[in-house]
Protein backbone atom coordinates (compact mmCIF):
# COMPACT_ATOMS: atom_id res chain seq x y z
CA UNK A 1 0.00 0.00 0.00
CA UNK A 2 1.57 3.35 -1.02
CA UNK A 3 2.29 6.01 1.59
CA UNK A 4 -0.34 8.42 0.31
CA UNK A 5 -3.01 5.70 0.60
CA UNK A 6 -2.00 5.07 4.20
CA UNK A 7 -2.46 8.78 4.90
CA UNK A 8 -5.84 8.83 3.17
CA UNK A 9 -7.14 5.76 4.99
CA UNK A 10 -5.84 6.63 8.45
CA UNK A 11 -7.05 10.22 8.12
CA UNK A 12 -10.45 8.96 6.97
CA UNK A 13 -10.69 6.80 10.09
CA UNK A 14 -9.96 9.90 12.17
CA UNK A 15 -12.78 11.73 10.40
CA UNK A 16 -15.14 8.82 11.05
CA UNK A 17 -14.50 9.20 14.76
CA UNK A 18 -14.72 12.99 14.56
CA UNK A 19 -18.02 12.80 12.66
CA UNK A 20 -19.54 10.48 15.23
CA UNK A 21 -18.39 12.74 18.06
CA UNK A 22 -19.88 15.79 16.33
CA UNK A 23 -22.98 13.62 15.89
CA UNK A 24 -23.34 13.64 19.67
CA UNK A 25 -23.74 17.42 19.50
CA UNK A 26 -26.26 17.04 16.69
CA UNK A 27 -28.53 14.61 18.53
CA UNK A 28 -28.32 16.61 21.74
CA UNK A 29 -29.27 19.81 19.89
CA UNK A 30 -31.49 21.26 22.66
CA UNK A 31 -28.51 21.25 25.00
CA UNK A 32 -26.15 22.39 22.28
CA UNK A 33 -28.41 25.30 21.36
CA UNK A 34 -27.57 26.95 24.64
CA UNK A 35 -24.05 27.43 23.25
CA UNK A 36 -24.47 29.82 20.33
CA UNK A 37 -21.16 29.05 18.59
CA UNK A 38 -22.08 25.37 18.38
CA UNK A 39 -24.84 26.10 15.89
CA UNK A 40 -24.29 24.85 12.35
CA UNK A 41 -23.04 21.45 13.43
CA UNK A 42 -25.41 19.45 11.21
CA UNK A 43 -23.62 20.27 7.93
CA UNK A 44 -20.28 19.75 9.67
CA UNK A 45 -21.39 16.30 10.85
CA UNK A 46 -22.66 15.33 7.39
CA UNK A 47 -19.53 16.46 5.57
CA UNK A 48 -17.04 15.05 8.06
CA UNK A 49 -18.83 11.75 7.48
CA UNK A 50 -19.40 11.84 3.72
CA UNK A 51 -16.30 13.79 2.59
CA UNK A 52 -13.81 13.17 5.40
CA UNK A 53 -14.61 9.50 5.88
CA UNK A 54 -16.35 7.96 2.85
CA UNK A 55 -14.92 10.03 0.00
CA UNK A 56 -11.42 10.16 1.44
CA UNK A 57 -11.38 6.39 2.02
CA UNK A 58 -12.49 5.86 -1.59
CA UNK A 59 -9.82 8.26 -2.90
CA UNK A 60 -7.10 6.41 -1.01
CA UNK A 61 -8.15 2.91 -2.03
CA UNK A 62 -8.70 3.99 -5.63
CA UNK A 63 -5.16 5.36 -5.86
CA UNK A 64 -3.87 2.05 -4.50
CA UNK A 65 -5.93 -0.50 -6.44
CA UNK A 66 -7.08 0.89 -9.78
CA UNK A 67 -5.38 -0.34 -12.98
CA UNK A 68 -1.92 0.96 -13.70
CA UNK A 69 -1.60 4.22 -15.62
CA UNK A 70 1.68 3.26 -17.31
CA UNK A 71 4.81 1.25 -16.63
CA UNK A 72 6.71 4.40 -15.67
CA UNK A 73 3.86 5.91 -13.63
CA UNK A 74 1.83 2.92 -12.40
CA UNK A 75 -0.42 5.01 -10.16
CA UNK A 76 -0.46 8.17 -12.22
CA UNK A 77 0.99 11.34 -10.71
CA UNK A 78 1.71 10.74 -7.03
CA UNK A 79 2.20 14.47 -6.42
CA UNK A 80 -1.36 15.00 -7.66
CA UNK A 81 -2.63 12.44 -5.15
CA UNK A 82 -0.78 14.30 -2.37
CA UNK A 83 -2.15 17.61 -3.64
CA UNK A 84 -5.67 16.16 -3.58
CA UNK A 85 -5.08 14.95 -0.02
CA UNK A 86 -3.85 18.36 1.15
CA UNK A 87 -6.57 20.37 -0.57
CA UNK A 88 -9.36 18.09 0.61
CA UNK A 89 -8.29 18.09 4.23
CA UNK A 90 -7.39 21.75 4.58
CA UNK A 91 -10.66 22.63 2.85
CA UNK A 92 -12.71 20.33 5.03
CA UNK A 93 -11.13 21.57 8.26
CA UNK A 94 -11.76 25.16 7.20
CA UNK A 95 -15.41 24.24 6.70
CA UNK A 96 -15.60 22.52 10.08
CA UNK A 97 -14.30 25.71 11.69
CA UNK A 98 -16.22 28.16 9.52
CA UNK A 99 -19.74 26.68 9.59
CA UNK A 100 -20.33 27.17 13.34
CA UNK A 101 -18.83 30.67 13.22
CA UNK A 102 -21.01 31.80 10.32
CA UNK A 103 -24.11 30.06 11.73
CA UNK A 104 -23.66 31.90 14.99
CA UNK A 105 -23.71 35.24 13.20
CA UNK A 106 -20.01 35.93 12.76
CA UNK A 107 -20.47 36.57 9.05
CA UNK A 108 -16.99 38.03 8.62
CA UNK A 109 -15.80 34.41 8.69
CA UNK A 110 -17.79 33.74 5.52
CA UNK A 111 -14.62 34.00 3.45
CA UNK A 112 -13.37 30.92 5.28
CA UNK A 113 -16.26 29.01 3.70
CA UNK A 114 -15.47 30.47 0.29
CA UNK A 115 -11.84 29.35 0.61
CA UNK A 116 -13.00 25.95 1.84
CA UNK A 117 -15.28 25.61 -1.19
CA UNK A 118 -12.46 26.43 -3.59
CA UNK A 119 -10.01 24.01 -1.97
CA UNK A 120 -12.44 21.09 -1.81
CA UNK A 121 -13.57 21.70 -5.37
CA UNK A 122 -9.93 21.72 -6.52
CA UNK A 123 -9.34 18.46 -4.62
CA UNK A 124 -12.22 16.82 -6.45
CA UNK A 125 -10.96 17.97 -9.83
CA UNK A 126 -7.40 16.78 -9.08
CA UNK A 127 -8.76 13.36 -8.14
CA UNK A 128 -10.83 13.12 -11.32
CA UNK A 129 -7.88 14.15 -13.50
CA UNK A 130 -5.51 11.66 -11.84
CA UNK A 131 -8.00 8.79 -11.89
CA UNK A 132 -9.61 9.23 -15.32
CA UNK A 133 -6.83 7.60 -17.34
CA UNK A 134 -6.57 4.68 -14.91
CA UNK A 135 -10.17 3.68 -15.63
CA UNK A 136 -9.55 1.69 -18.79
CA UNK A 137 -10.27 -1.62 -20.42
CA UNK A 138 -7.71 -4.36 -20.13
CA UNK B 1 -11.19 -3.80 -16.21
CA UNK B 2 -14.28 -4.74 -18.30
CA UNK B 3 -15.93 -2.19 -20.58
CA UNK B 4 -19.04 -1.83 -18.41
CA UNK B 5 -16.90 -0.98 -15.37
CA UNK B 6 -15.17 1.71 -17.41
CA UNK B 7 -18.60 3.19 -18.19
CA UNK B 8 -19.77 2.93 -14.57
CA UNK B 9 -16.58 4.46 -13.18
CA UNK B 10 -16.05 7.24 -15.70
CA UNK B 11 -19.69 8.26 -15.35
CA UNK B 12 -19.21 8.19 -11.58
CA UNK B 13 -16.22 10.53 -11.96
CA UNK B 14 -18.32 12.94 -14.03
CA UNK B 15 -20.96 12.99 -11.28
CA UNK B 16 -18.23 13.52 -8.69
CA UNK B 17 -16.99 16.57 -10.59
CA UNK B 18 -20.51 17.94 -11.04
CA UNK B 19 -21.51 17.21 -7.43
CA UNK B 20 -18.39 18.87 -6.02
CA UNK B 21 -18.97 21.88 -8.28
CA UNK B 22 -22.55 22.30 -7.06
CA UNK B 23 -21.43 21.81 -3.46
CA UNK B 24 -18.66 24.39 -3.80
CA UNK B 25 -21.08 26.94 -5.27
CA UNK B 26 -23.52 26.44 -2.39
CA UNK B 27 -20.81 26.56 0.28
CA UNK B 28 -19.28 29.72 -1.17
CA UNK B 29 -22.77 31.22 -1.34
CA UNK B 30 -23.30 30.36 2.31
CA UNK B 31 -20.08 32.18 3.23
CA UNK B 32 -20.56 35.23 1.02
CA UNK B 33 -24.09 35.22 -0.44
CA UNK B 34 -24.24 36.07 -4.12
CA UNK B 35 -27.38 34.30 -5.37
CA UNK B 36 -30.42 32.96 -3.54
CA UNK B 37 -30.97 30.49 -6.35
CA UNK B 38 -27.84 28.53 -5.39
CA UNK B 39 -29.86 26.51 -2.87
CA UNK B 40 -31.84 25.02 -5.73
CA UNK B 41 -28.71 22.97 -6.47
CA UNK B 42 -28.93 21.06 -3.16
CA UNK B 43 -31.07 18.13 -4.36
CA UNK B 44 -28.87 17.65 -7.44
CA UNK B 45 -25.74 17.90 -5.26
CA UNK B 46 -27.03 15.10 -3.04
CA UNK B 47 -28.30 13.00 -5.94
CA UNK B 48 -25.09 13.30 -7.96
CA UNK B 49 -22.79 12.45 -5.06
CA UNK B 50 -24.76 9.71 -3.30
CA UNK B 51 -26.26 7.87 -6.27
CA UNK B 52 -24.28 9.10 -9.26
CA UNK B 53 -20.88 8.90 -7.60
CA UNK B 54 -20.89 6.50 -4.66
CA UNK B 55 -23.48 3.91 -5.69
CA UNK B 56 -22.27 3.89 -9.28
CA UNK B 57 -18.65 3.53 -8.14
CA UNK B 58 -19.66 0.54 -6.01
CA UNK B 59 -21.51 -1.04 -8.95
CA UNK B 60 -18.55 -0.49 -11.27
CA UNK B 61 -15.99 -1.94 -8.90
CA UNK B 62 -18.33 -4.78 -7.94
CA UNK B 63 -18.90 -5.76 -11.57
CA UNK B 64 -15.14 -5.71 -12.14
CA UNK B 65 -13.89 -7.46 -9.04
CA UNK B 66 -16.50 -9.88 -7.65
CA UNK B 67 -15.62 -13.57 -8.14
CA UNK B 68 -16.39 -14.86 -11.62
CA UNK B 69 -18.13 -18.08 -12.60
CA UNK B 70 -16.18 -21.00 -13.96
CA UNK B 71 -14.65 -20.17 -17.32
CA UNK B 72 -14.18 -16.54 -16.30
CA UNK B 73 -17.77 -15.50 -17.04
CA UNK B 74 -19.27 -12.57 -15.17
CA UNK B 75 -22.73 -14.06 -15.58
CA UNK B 76 -25.67 -12.12 -16.95
CA UNK B 77 -23.96 -8.98 -18.23
CA UNK B 78 -27.20 -7.66 -19.75
CA UNK B 79 -28.63 -7.18 -16.26
CA UNK B 80 -25.58 -5.14 -15.26
CA UNK B 81 -25.88 -2.97 -18.38
CA UNK B 82 -29.57 -2.49 -17.57
CA UNK B 83 -28.54 -1.41 -14.09
CA UNK B 84 -26.14 1.15 -15.59
CA UNK B 85 -28.84 2.59 -17.85
CA UNK B 86 -31.46 2.74 -15.13
CA UNK B 87 -29.29 4.39 -12.47
CA UNK B 88 -28.21 7.14 -14.84
CA UNK B 89 -31.70 7.73 -16.16
CA UNK B 90 -32.90 7.84 -12.56
CA UNK B 91 -30.25 10.29 -11.33
CA UNK B 92 -30.85 12.64 -14.25
CA UNK B 93 -34.64 12.49 -13.88
CA UNK B 94 -34.60 13.12 -10.12
CA UNK B 95 -31.99 15.90 -10.28
CA UNK B 96 -33.58 17.44 -13.38
CA UNK B 97 -37.03 17.42 -11.87
CA UNK B 98 -35.80 19.17 -8.74
CA UNK B 99 -33.60 21.75 -10.48
CA UNK B 100 -35.99 22.58 -13.30
CA UNK B 101 -39.17 22.37 -11.22
CA UNK B 102 -40.70 19.74 -13.47
CA UNK B 103 -43.74 17.67 -12.41
CA UNK B 104 -43.15 15.46 -9.38
CA UNK B 105 -44.10 12.44 -11.47
CA UNK B 106 -40.74 12.70 -13.24
CA UNK B 107 -38.92 12.48 -9.92
CA UNK B 108 -41.05 9.47 -9.02
CA UNK B 109 -40.18 7.78 -12.30
CA UNK B 110 -36.53 8.58 -11.61
CA UNK B 111 -36.65 7.00 -8.17
CA UNK B 112 -38.36 3.94 -9.67
CA UNK B 113 -35.55 3.71 -12.24
CA UNK B 114 -32.96 3.86 -9.44
CA UNK B 115 -34.77 1.10 -7.58
CA UNK B 116 -34.91 -0.91 -10.79
CA UNK B 117 -31.17 -0.41 -11.17
CA UNK B 118 -30.58 -1.78 -7.68
CA UNK B 119 -32.74 -4.82 -8.44
CA UNK B 120 -30.97 -5.46 -11.76
CA UNK B 121 -27.53 -5.16 -10.17
CA UNK B 122 -28.48 -7.39 -7.24
CA UNK B 123 -29.81 -10.05 -9.61
CA UNK B 124 -26.59 -9.85 -11.60
CA UNK B 125 -24.25 -9.92 -8.60
CA UNK B 126 -26.09 -12.32 -6.28
CA UNK B 127 -24.54 -15.51 -7.64
CA UNK B 128 -21.07 -13.97 -7.73
CA UNK B 129 -21.05 -13.32 -4.00
CA UNK B 130 -19.63 -16.66 -2.87
CA UNK B 131 -16.37 -18.30 -1.85
CA UNK B 132 -13.75 -18.61 -4.58
CA UNK B 133 -13.56 -21.95 -6.34
CA UNK B 134 -10.84 -24.15 -4.82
Amino acid sequence: MPAVTRWYVKTSLGYLLAALLVGIAVVTQPVVDSFGPLAGFMPVYLHLFVVGWLTQFIFGVTFWLFPKYSRELPRGYEWLAWTTFGLLNVGLLMRAAGEPLVASGLTAWGWLLVASAVLQWAAGMCFVVNTWARVKEK
Amino acid sequence: MPRLSVWFLRTALVYLAAGFTFGALMLANKGVPFSASMWALLPAHEEFLLLGWMVQLAFGVGFWILPRYSGGSRGNVHLAWLSFGLINAGVLLVAGQEILGLPALMGGIGRAAEAGSAVAFALHAWGRVRPAYP
